[in-house]
């Protein structure tokens, strides 16, 4: 019986031959597959760890860029905050300290006054009593005729008389006193008053002057590019386009109350049924009113020089400026009118169409219905105000637009060694699942393997056997 | 908000180049089944129009017409209308609409034959002259087609973009007694509607009108 025959009539017994056949080829083949998938793993590993190292160096160009960016932004930022407490120094310098000599001739003045009222208003001395020597004189003399005692009345009636006139001098230089102190009090409060205004006026200005040793401080530290002033800076940015993100969405809610209170009216005026690619032209035509308002509030802050946001406006000259302030402010105020006149045109169509349908639906309109003036009037201001109120979107706008390029930036920093690192970990995965294929290689062919041992270890067990050569001297 | 994101990636598309010709208005036409004890079941009709003239906006068209002996003729429109673009006006048509369709639900006279293949090519043909991008038959029938002595009427239909919706099929003496009837009787207005490369729906639950124009 040939193997063939052997093989038709009973198929399994085959198997074990092909397995045999098999083993013995993988193993043949064994340096080749091992060098193979070493190959692919190690071109693979190494490619994603190129890859990763390019991310990250990417991504520290990238963080060099947003450090430079940040610096520089907020460099200028302090330095329009330097240039404005300067201004404000200079404004209350001019304001208050040009005027000092004045003020100073005016306290001198007023010192000179007080100093000569004071002067004035000063008690005499009263006279020295004189007259109490002359007594006592007298009363020594021997009193025979009772001459002496005559002479003493006299003297006492003279005394009496003096007193009296010394009095009415005294009460008129008390008087005259009492008065000078009393024009004297205006003069005090006014010197007062000079003294508090300009000791307000140097203690704003000390306060200014700590105020610009900080910033100078604060400066100093971004121009030598500190981890500090990099920290502080990158902080205060995302905040900033956090806050300004919350007000832009806000303002997009503003904005979405606005279109809808204009696009139904807008089909009265461009008609409902007329569609510009897949969009209503009213719809179309309700969201261009609205963004020409916005682009107007833009160019009024802009004008206003409130905004930045295009050098060409804030490089104009102050008529030209002035001009484009009235301009987008007329074009505001029209547009505001005509939105208004919508709103009050919506409230119209909205009532025939809430007529119509309850007459579609047999339903009576009901008898309490309240027929207020309020909803529209309200629809109307709301229609006025709101162009008004979205020309402020450029403020957040601006801050946004700065402070988004710190953001991206950290974000797409953050991405880059993201994927970096999930690069790298591919890289090791794929090295060390090389290294598991060659294993479960070798597992599949172990009988092969063991055999190979065998046979290797068999000649160098003879040779051990063997006795060791004789090492001669 | 997503209307709003949609026109401003709309424009953004346009100011790409890629634009949309398609129109995007409606175009309704209303068959009224009058035969028999049919016109009976106007009342139903009536409510289905009103609430066509509350869905339908401004530039969509309406029209509605009667299923009698021979219907494929103009006579038996009662009613035909493109609503006007502003909405003012297109309520006050809407009004006149209704009080038209009023008239002639009170004064219709009952047909003694139902040509509704010819109210379909009639309605077909106005379908197609309005150019408006979807739409609809809706007839308001038991879908039980008789025809008069001598009126042609085994002609396959052109329904190219039409969709047709039968509307209050009402069972009959002879469905009741065997349902097969009344299902062979759809199956057979829809092979003819598919064969004319038109989409066929039955709605007979009114309380839902909504899928009308789903």
């Amino acid at each position: 019986m040939s193997l063939l025959s052997l093989f038709e009539k009973n198929p399994l017994s085959m198997y074990p031959i092909l397995i045999l056949l098999l083993l013995a080829l993988l193993y043949l083949a064994r340096h080749q597959a091992h060098r193979m998938v070493r190959s692919f793993t190690r071109i693979a590993s190494q490619a994603l760890r190129l890859a990763a190292r390019s991310l990250l160096l990417t991504e520290s160009k990238l963080r060099q860029r947003n450090r430079e960016v940040l610096l520089a932004a907020g460099a200028g930022e302090i330095e329009k905050e330097l240039e404005r407490e300067f201004q404000r120094v200079d404004a209350v310098v001019k304001r208050d300290l040009q005027t000092y000599p004045a003020f100073h001739r005016s306290m001198s003045d007023l010192i000179t006054r007080i100093d000569e009222d004071y002067r004035q208003s000063t008690e005499a001395p009263p006279s020295p009593p004189a007259w109490i020597s002359a007594i006592e004189a007298v009363a020594q003399v021997p009193n025979t005729d009772g001459g002496v005692a005559e002479i003493l009345g006299e003297i006492n009636k003279t005394l009496d008389r003096h007193h009296k006139s010394a009095m009415d001098d005294y009460r008129k230089s008390s008087q005259r006193r009492h008065s000078l102190l009393n024009k004297m009090m205006p003069v005090w409060r006014k010197l007062s008053e000079t003294l508090e205004h300009v000791g307000k006026t140097i203690n704003g200005l000390h306060e200014r002057s700590e105020l610009i040793t900080a910033k100078m401080d604060e400066y100093e530290k971004i121009r030598l590019g500190t981890d500090e002033a990099e920290r502080r800076l990158s902080s205060s940015s995302l905040t900033q386009f956090v806050i300004s993100g919350l007000v832009m969405i806000i303002a997009i809610g503003g904005a979405i109350i606005n279109f809808n209170l204009i696009a139904l009216p807008m089909s009265e005026m461009v008609g409902g049924g007329s569609y510009i690619g897949s969009f209503k032209v009213s719809d179309v035509a309700a969201l261009v009113i609205i963004l020409v308002e916005i682009s107007m509030g833009l160019f009024l802050m802009e004008s206003l020089r409130i905004t930045h946001l295009f050098p060409v406006i804030g490089q104009l000259d102050d008529r030209m400026r002035r001009k484009m302030i009235w301009i987008s402010f007329t074009l505001l105020f029209t547009l505001a009118g005509v939105e208004s006149a919508l709103a009050f045109m919506r409230d119209q169509i909205a009532a025939d169409l809430q007529a119509l349908r309850h007459s579609l639906s047999g339903v009576e309109a009901a008898a309490g219905q309240v027929s207020s003036l309020i909803p529209t009037v309200g629809q109307m201001i709301l229609g006025f105000v709101l162009p008004f109120a979205l020309t402020f979107v450029a403020i957040p706008l601006e801050s946004f637009i700065h402070s988004s390029r710190t953001a991206i930036g950290l974000t797409l920093g953050f991405l880059l060694r993201t994927t970096a690192f999930l690069l790298r970990l591919t890289g090791n995965l794929i090295n060390h699942s090389g290294k598991a294929i060659i294993a479960l290689y070798d597992l599949a062919i172990f009988p092969a393997i063991w055999i190979e041992d065998k046979l290797k270890k068999a000649p160098v067990q003879a040779t051990s056997e063997t006795p060791p050569k004789e090492v001669h001297p | 908000m997503k209307r709003l994101s949609c026109i401003l990636i709309g424009l953004l598309l346009l100011a790409g180049g890629c634009t949309d010709t398609t129109s995007h208005s409606k175009a309704v036409y209303m068959l009224l089944d009058t035969s028999g004890t049919y016109t009976r079941e106007l009342d139903k009709a009536a409510a289905i129009i009103n609430y066509l003239l509350g869905t339908l906006q401004p530039g969509d068209s309406l029209a509605v017409a009667r299923i009698d002996t021979g219907s494929f003729s103009e006579k038996d429109i009662v009613q035909k209308m493109t609503f006007d673009g502003r909405p003012s006006v297109s309520n006050q048509q809407k009004r006149e609409f209704k009080q038209n369709i009023d008239t002639f639900v009170k004064e219709v006279k009952g047909s003694p034959y139902t040509d509704i293949t010819g109210g379909i090519l009639q309605a077909a043909e106005f379908l197609y002259e309005t150019g408006s991008g979807r739409k609809v038959i809706l007839v308001f029938s038991d879908m039980e087609q008789e025809l008069a002595k001598g009126y042609v009427r085994d002609i396959p239909l052109q329904l190219e973009g039409i969709e047709v919706v039968a509307l209050n099929v009402t069972k009959l003496g002879g469905d009741i007694i065997d349902p097969r009837k009344y299902m062979d009787r759809l199956e057979d207005w829809k092979a003819k509607v598919e064969q004319g490369q038109g989409q066929w729906r039955v709605i007979n639950d009114l309380e839902r009108l909504e899928r009308i124009l789903e």
